[in-house]
């Protein structure tokens, strides 16, 4: 009896986070420039690890989670990496004072 | 019993955050700017993403009493870095001379 309504609740939670993403995708194939892309794509990245959470209690398992934390640090290392890139024209600058060996 | 409340909390947790999540993609359409999208994503869809968390971990907490750190962690993790990564884009946004709207009446970083 529980179960019924909890997944009932959990399956419409889903179609509204599926939603959101599609709204999230329109601005990532329609944005103007190439920083709302990178946001939307970061907005993405968050709704996905909210749709994992929600597929780990709708299949009854514990061993999603771990991929919900793995997923965060790549989403931050992937949004701090174009950040970099956008603003010098590189991501990993080598040392000033390697330059001549290079 | 106690297990029964836990679980209606957990669920209306986990609508606010769907709804949050669904403002925040209304906020990435219909705003103007690059500087306001940013604004709604960031902010909107973090907590969006923690309440839905939030009710996992107690679902979990309240049906087989079974303690989720990583949950936690995960939580820790999105409200540490969401604002940090919104605020990234947004200053190279702005030193790559992203065009703001017309509307736009002052600009604090552009001292000449």
């Amino acid at each position: 009896m529980t179960n019924d309504i909890v997944n009932i609740i959990i399956i419409i939670a889903l179609i509204i986070v599926a939603c959101a993403m599609l709204g999230i995708v329109y601005r990532v194939i329609k944005g103007p420039t190439l920083a709302d892309r990178v946001v939307a794509l970061d907005a993405l990245g968050i709704s996905l690890m909210a749709m994992i959470a929600l597929f780990s209690v709708l299949l009854n398992t514990k061993y999603y989670i771990s991929i919900i934390m793995l997923l965060g640090v790549l989403a931050f290392l992937g949004t701090a990496a174009f950040a970099k890139f956008m603003e010098r024209g590189e991501i990993v600058e080598y040392d000033r004072h390697n330059r001549d060996h290079r | 019993m106690i297990d029964t409340i836990v679980i209606i909390v957990s669920m209306i947790f986990i609508i606010l955050g769907a709804l949050l999540s669904v403002i925040s993609a209304i906020g990435l359409i219909r705003l103007p700017d690059v500087y306001t999208r940013a604004h709604a994503a960031s902010k909107s869809s973090t907590l969006g993403v923690m309440f839905m968390m939030f009710g996992v971990f107690l679902y979990f907490l309240g049906r087989d009493h079974h303690f989720e750190p990583t949950l936690l962690l995960a939580i820790l993790f999105i409200f540490t870095t969401g604002p940090i990564g919104g605020h990234l884009i947004m200053r190279s946004a702005y030193y790559s001379e992203t065009p703001y709207t017309e509307t736009t009446v002052r600009d604090d970083l552009n001292i000449e």
